[in-house]
């Protein structure tokens, strides 16, 4: 593995950096990329954004490292800036970063993420805390009833980075394939989530994830609303499959401001 | 002649939005609840904890702190603490520091007397702006140094998140986000903090609603006045042991009228011009955790109450400046004071209150914290701003030489209570919303909701009462 730090340009593959605040998530990012970024983010502080680059097994790696957030499904600026990265900058991998001795709050956003996309690997950081604390984790356990691979790392002292790293290219490739949890609702939420996603994907050809906007559509989501109404969204999707793919960038970089 | 067969965007939202009414209206609870209930076998699943003790703790603490029976009953009573120990304390401190500083006064005005510097230099410097300075740090700065350091030790031991989690049935009901609560709360300490606090709301309308309604909970500026009041007229038939009691009580009464008028004015936006429903939102209750002494100190003292004192002083100086000048300006024999004040009257006397009264508001419009001061020193006729000796005094004042009744008192917390927003506040509704006009109905729509229940009030006093 060799850090890239901030060179920019000629990346194989991206990989997004989602999870709480305050979970280690910069530090992974910092002992990866070998750059120093201070990213603390509060609810109304400046979001700041970072970018990066590592090379593992011969494959140049850009990371984005997301605002930390508690959820996805509200539309608080922060949260915004990173689903929308998720949703339609289309990262091949997504690192979801969980403090282990608060898993089951950290799940929560995890299980969120999942709803978006499959292409993900959970990173349970912080082992030596909970280890300090007498809380023993089960990763097998949590793997098999995620449906992704979990691997425990202690981000601070890079234990374990290559485990996570191989099961992250794995991920990207598409070599490692997962069967991501899903919540249900009840039959009849069913029945109107299925009834709208043919419309959506009809209204909004190519958009990603029609099940997800089905979702958020049905909870009065009014961001999402309007974004499929002004064409927003057709037109993110548009340019993320077009040649460039500088929109991914560019959705990072709004979190700059 | 082409067929629409791929629906609009447009359509799409509006089957949408039919399908959602269609659900049961409890869905999205529904969906949230099952999403935890499955994180939690996961987690049962996942991980061996074997020092848990202080969860379960925790846990039993939220079953009693955040119940349907006691949580309410138990928040109204630690509100009624905070201010019952607020008033106590601040009371002696209070006075010391009057004391102190009109000491000062006395002998500053003096020493410039004898220096043979003109007259109205000294009264605009010393009676003008200084005493409105003075004013204002006795007035302000105990309550403040006792209400902060006990608000934020409820703060930090994770409270406040249970506050909302027990008023949210309210919030929604209202149309309003259970975040509400939290903001609303902020709005105790300021409410310019109160709005910036709305930023935890995620949807724009329900952080609008926030924003205009914050004006509704009593800021520390004018706490002194509702303060004032209870102890002068409310408490003051009481015997002396329960009448701090009793000024405590009518506080809360007063803090409960301003939710209440939070809730409705809430239901009322968000039926009309904020039309919409109240979005779900999982809230995480935080561990409890001891508050740490140096942390809580610094906090509330350095960032709250020096903060806000900063800021009256910044107002109070050259308000003080506009007093005396309106004091000691005399037009056809009369000063500038008393004469507006005599223009205002009917109006004043329209909504229980008086011209004085009036007048006082409206030069306290940049900080609420200076109108009980600024209404004595017309009433004084003084040209000045005036410290009485004690209560007893104040109520003997504005009773038999002016007329005040109960009316007046109950109308002037209403009126405290409800009107506009200090320009600071409206200040901070601009900055958060971008919009002249969210940041002007933020301003008038309290004012007007003000007159009205005043009005009101007095009227059936009149009426039906005798007054």
């Amino acid at each position: 593995m060799a850090s890239l730090g901030e060179a920019v340009g000629g990346f194989d593959r991206v990989v997004a950096l989602a999870g709480n605040p305050n979970t280690g998530k910069s530090t992974l990012f910092n002992a990866l990329t070998g750059l120093r970024q201070h990213t603390g983010n509060w609810p109304g502080k400046t979001v700041t954004r970072a970018e990066g680059g590592f090379q593992f097994g011969g494959v140049r790696y850009k990371l984005v490292d997301l605002p930390g957030t508690y959820s996805l499904l509200s539309a608080s600026q922060d949260e915004e800036v990173a689903r929308n990265f998720l949703l339609f900058g289309k990262p091949d991998c997504t690192i979801v970063v969980a403090d282990a001795s608060a898993l089951e709050r950290n799940l929560y956003l995890a299980l969120q993420v999942l709803e978006i996309t499959d292409r993900v690997v959970l990173a349970v950081n912080l082992m030596d805390e909970a280890r300090r604390r007498g809380i023993e984790i089960d990763t097998r356990s949590l793997a098999r009833d995620l449906g992704v691979p979990v691997v425990p790392i202690v981000a601070r002292t890079s234990e374990n980075l290559m485990a996570l790293l191989a099961e992250v290219a794995g991920v990207a490739s598409g070599d490692t394939v997962t069967s991501p949890l899903r919540s249900r609702g009840t039959p009849e939420f069913e029945r109107a989530v299925s009834q709208l996603v043919p419309r959506i994907e009809a209204a909004a050809p190519g958009v990603p994830n029609a099940r997800w906007i089905a979702i958020r559509l049905l909870d009065g989501d009014a961001a999402v609303e309007e974004a499929l109404t002004s064409g927003r969204l057709v037109d993110l999707v548009a340019r993320q499959q077009g040649p460039d793919q500088r929109f991914s960038r560019k959705i990072a970089l709004q979190g700059a401001q | 002649m082409n067929e629409p067969a791929v629906p609009t965007a447009a359509e799409v939202v509006r089957e949408a939005t039919a399908l959602r009414r269609s659900l049961e209206s409890g869905f999205r609870e529904e969906v949230v609840t099952s999403l935890y209930g499955e994180v939690e076998r996961i987690t049962r699943r996942a991980v061996h904890d074997a020092g848990s003790k202080r969860l379960d703790l925790d846990q039993r603490i939220d079953r009693i702190v955040t119940s349907r029976a006691l949580g309410l009953p138990l928040m109204l009573a630690i509100l009624a603490v905070v201010f019952w120990l607020t008033i106590v304390g601040a009371n002696v401190p209070s006075q010391m520091l009057a004391t102190a500083f009109f000491w000062l006064e006395d002998l500053a005005a003096g020493a410039f007397d004898r220096l043979g510097v003109p007259w109205w230099i000294t009264g605009f410097i010393w009676h003008g702006v200084y005493r409105g300075l003075a004013w204002v740090v006795s007035v302000m700065l105990p309550p403040m140094a006792i209400f902060f350091p006990l608000f934020t030790v409820l703060e930090d031991l994770g409270y406040l998140p249970r506050v909302a989690f027990n008023l949210d049935f309210l919030f929604k009901k209202a149309g309003a986000h259970g975040k509400q609560a939290l903001t609303m709360a902020m709005g105790f300490g300021c409410n310019a903090a109160g709005v910036i606090a709305t930023r935890v709301i995620d949807s724009p309308r329900e952080r609008l609603v926030a924003i205009l309604t914050n004006n509704f909970v009593p800021c520390n500026g004018r706490f002194p006045t509702l303060i004032m009041l209870a102890t002068v007229f409310v408490a003051a038939s009481f015997r002396p042991a329960v009448a701090s009691l009793v000024a405590a009580g009518s506080v809360v009464a007063i803090v409960l009228v301003g939710v209440f008028f939070t809730l409705v004015v809430s239901w009322a936006l968000s039926r009309t011009i904020l039309r919409g429903e109240a979005s779900a939102f999982t809230l995480e209750l935080p561990p409890y955790r001891r508050p740490g002494v140096l942390r809580i100190l610094y906090t509330s003292l350095i960032d709250r109450t020096l903060f806000v004192l900063w800021r009256a002083v910044l107002t109070a100086a050259p308000a003080g400046a506009v007093i005396w000048l309106l004091g000691n300006i005399v037009v056809g024999g009369e000063s500038l004071a008393t004469r507006i004040a005599e223009a205002l009257n009917p109006l004043g006397w329209a909504i229980g209150l008086d011209g004085v009264i009036l007048l006082a508001y409206i030069i306290a419009i940049p900080a609420n914290e200076i109108v009980v001061p600024t209404m004595l020193m017309v009433y004084m006729s003084q040209g000045m701003m005036t410290d009485l000796q004690s209560f007893d005094q104040l109520r003997t004042l504005l009773v038999d030489r002016h007329g005040w009744t109960m009316l007046t008192a109950v109308n002037l917390m209403l009126f405290s209570l409800l009107h506009n927003p200090c320009a600071t506040t409206v200040i901070t509704i601009y900055k958060e919303t971008l919009s002249v006009k969210w940041a002007t109905i933020g301003a008038l729509m309290p004012l007007a909701i003000a007159f009205i229940v005043t009005f009101l009030t007095a009227t059936f006093a009149r009426l039906f009462l005798g007054f």
